[in-house]
């Protein structure tokens, strides 16, 4: 963890000893003892949610956003000539991907309220706990979104329905590694006056193998030939550690000393 | 490489002149062995010849990432923190994208005649437009965040995001490409059985863009430094400014020190 | 009496443009310090250097006996800051805002209630914080500073937008943080609004500080 501790300022800082010279004044209070990186994600994710029911930006305005890609897909894709049902697979994660954007940028925008930063940054929630639980919440979100626009597609599409456990099992990694990746971008960009427009080209290249294998996996669900939907799975896990760690390491030093 | 100081070079004057002159002249070598000496492609014909652009910008690209993700990670990595880490990796992103774009299209001008397409979605093109536009956006990002400390560490953080996803982009889609579609349109590996002038032209064209590579980051990490430079003069006159006015609005000149007893 | 800040020679940047050009500042322990000067001369931004929320790009700073130069995250259990705006979630009522932050901070849940009351925003504990007025705002942000509990306190212009009964309570606040041995520094366009504190000012002029003198009274 010795990368993790240089990466992120916010555990490293920790053991910080105080310089010579001045003296502490006034009895300084005990650095209070971190919370455990799971109350820290808990307590965000909850906060993320209940903001979520709140103002119901998800519900409200991105997952009517992603029905109506759907439609579009049918305009462009001749729904009479059965394009929609094989193509179905992968255009529900491209409605998820471009669904996500929206929803991951909201996320981190509620934290880029004026002086929430500063705030934050004099508590003890250290960036990695931040950065999981925004990445759970916005999870929670996108599988709320998906548990509507699955039926939507079964319906729309003429889609028949299947392999439910492999579609679980592509669909669980797949959601992750996209709030992940998209979540760690967004706190890359924030602070900059051009984060919502510079969003979706960093994210987008950076999760097209996420389409690719969870279109793939599904495809095999659907066609009930789970055989080879496992290795991409697999594949899906990996993006999804892999970005997960990228942020828990990283999002220290992206997050902090923002303007 | 001397990449420590905060300004400067990264090659010595003398260096980067030879580097110029020596990219010149290999370019010149290449011109030449490329369009006269080479013969024609027995398959390929003259549409052959592109190759000898096209594979040597397809290393130079990998390269160039390469150094970009190093020095974003020396740039990270607090014992080695230095700006210059930050400026070489912005200057080999730079040219990695210019080369990563010359490969797609070359490759394209070369596809048309011998595949009879423009595109055709081959995993290893698949993954180099990819790669494209990963670090065409790692480029918007580092131009949003300017050349700030926090700037750089960011900048470092995307790179090594970037770099870390190019194996998981290659490997699916060279996967899917291999499971759903065995190569139709073209079977011919790209060095079958290279050899003699065409093999040497090969060679040249990498050395030429390598060393044109080595000049092209040289320059561009100089006019970086020259940047800072004029940015830390701006920040000096802007502080003499501000304390010129501080000055003439009054007041007595004196630190606000410890309060009299 | 041991320094709680020392500046010298800091240069801060927002942007490029130097905020701070050559600040030099020393506050003792327990001193409380009303910072004053024209729109732009430096005082939010010096505030949020000594918070680590900034960092210093040249010069010296020590805060708490930690170099900010080195560290600038090591101290930051020690301030209790206001800024301009509280840095609440506005879809959170105001009871939420400051239950998450005593829990971030560490503090006790009871001390939440404290803070309600000092504040006087028990009648609205249950309003979204995007729903109050700026007084009550300003409010809600001197609560989340009080349950910090640090012994150096920070204020932005922590007078604007308060009424009669706000001000009293903020008064009673600062009273009690300097009998408590805090040191404090406010930023301030109305310095005769520190009624009944010993302070002493110090004007900013053009990101720097310039003038000392005794405001005690």
């Amino acid at each position: 963890m010795s990368a993790g501790a240089a990466l992120s300022p916010g555990r490293s800082g920790r053991g910080g000893a105080p310089a010579a010279g001045a003296a502490p004044a006034a009895a300084p209070a005990d650095r209070p003892a971190p919370l455990p990186l799971w109350r820290e994600v808990a307590l965000v994710a909850a906060k993320d949610l209940r903001i979520e029911r709140r103002s119901r930006v998800t519900t409200g305005q991105v997952l009517p956003f992603a029905l109506v890609v759907v439609v579009l897909f049918a305009f462009a894709l001749d729904p009479d000539r059965g394009l929609l049902a094989r193509a179905a697979p992968g255009l529900f994660w491209v409605a998820v991907l471009l669904a996500g954007l929206p929803a991951v940028n909201r996320s981190v925008g509620v934290e880029l309220a004026p002086g929430v930063r500063d705030q934050l940054a004099l508590t003890r929630l250290d960036p990695s706990g931040l950065f999981v639980g925004k990445v759970l919440a916005v999870v929670v979100e996108l599988a709320a979104l998906q548990a509507v626009l699955g039926p939507a597609m079964v319906v729309l599409y003429d889609v028949r329905p299947g392999g439910a456990a492999v579609l679980a099992a592509a669909g669980v990694p797949a959601t992750v590694a996209v709030a992940a990746a998209g979540t760690l971008y967004a706190g890359l960009a924030a602070g900059t006056r051009v984060r919502e427009t510079l969003l979706p080209l960093l994210v987008l290249p950076v999760t097209s193998p996420v389409l690719l294998a969870a279109t793939r996996a599904w495809e095999d669900a659907l066609a009930r030939a789970p055989g080879d939907a496992w290795g991409w799975v697999a594949m899906l896990w990996v993006a999804a550690v892999t970005y997960l760690a990228a942020g828990m390491l990283a999002f220290g030093a992206v997050w902090e000393d923002g303007t | 490489m001397t990449a420590t100081t905060g300004t400067g070079r990264l090659f010595s004057v003398r260096v980067e002149a030879a580097l110029g002159a020596a990219a010149a002249a290999a370019f010149g070598a290449l011109a030449v062995l490329g369009l006269a000496v080479a013969p024609p492609d027995a398959v390929q014909g003259d549409a052959q010849r592109i190759m000898y652009l096209h594979v040597p910008t397809a290393w130079v690209a990998y390269l160039a990432f390469g150094v970009t993700a190093l020095a974003s990670g020396l740039y990270l990595w607090p014992r080695t923190r230095a700006v210059a880490w930050d400026r070489l990796a912005g200057a080999s992103a730079e040219i990695g994208v210019l080369c990563t774009g010359l490969t797609l299209a070359l490759g394209s001008l070369w596809g048309r005649p011998i595949w009879g397409v423009w595109w055709a979605w081959d995993a290893r093109l698949i993954t180099t437009a990819v790669l494209f536009f990963l670090y065409l956006g790692y480029l918007a990002l580092r131009r949003v965040l300017g050349p700030t400390e926090a700037g750089a560490r960011r900048a470092a953080v995307a790179a090594l995001v970037a770099f870390v996803d190019v194996p998981i982009v290659h490997f699916s889609v060279e996967w899917w490409r291999t499971l759903h579609q065995r190569a139709t349109v073209f079977t011919p590996d790209l060095s079958p059985s290279i050899e003699g002038v065409m093999a040497l032209t090969l060679w040249v064209g990498v050395l030429a863009f390598t060393l044109g590579y080595l000049a092209l980051v040289a320059l561009r990490y100089r006019i970086a430094g020259l940047e800072a430079a004029r940015d830390a003069a701006a920040l000096e006159r802007a502080i003499a400014a501000r304390v010129a006015a501080a000055a003439a609005a009054g007041g007595t000149v004196e630190p606000a020190g410890v309060p009299a007893p | 009496m041991p320094t709680v800040v020392r500046c010298r020679r800091v240069v801060c940047l927002l942007d490029g443009y130097p905020a701070l050009a050559g600040v030099d500042l020393d506050v003792e322990d327990g001193e409380v310090v009303v910072l004053t000067g024209p729109n732009g001369a430096g005082k939010t931004t010096l505030l949020r250097l000594l918070a680590g929320l900034v960092p210093p790009a040249r010069g010296e700073v020590v805060v708490l006996g930690h170099d900010l130069v080195a560290d600038r995250r090591a101290h930051r259990h020690l301030i209790g800051f206001v800024g301009h705006d509280p840095g609440v979630y506005d879809d959170l009522t105001v009871a939420e805002n400051l239950r998450l932050r005593a829990r971030l901070l560490g503090a006790a849940r009871e001390r939440v209630d404290g803070a309600l009351a000092r504040a006087g925003l028990e009648t609205c504990t249950a309003v979204p914080a995007g729903r109050l007025s700026a007084g009550q705002r300003r409010r809600l942000a001197l609560a989340g500073a009080w349950l910090a509990d640090a012994p150096l306190v920070l204020l932005d212009e922590p007078h604007a937008a308060l009424d009669a009964d706000g001000r009293a309570r903020l008064d009673a606040w600062l009273a009690e943080a300097v009998a408590g041995g805090r040191t404090v520094l406010v930023a301030t366009h109305e310095p005769d609004r520190l009624r009944g504190v010993r302070a002493r000012e110090v004007v900013m002029v053009g990101g720097q500080t310039r003038v000392t003198a005794g405001t005690g009274r």
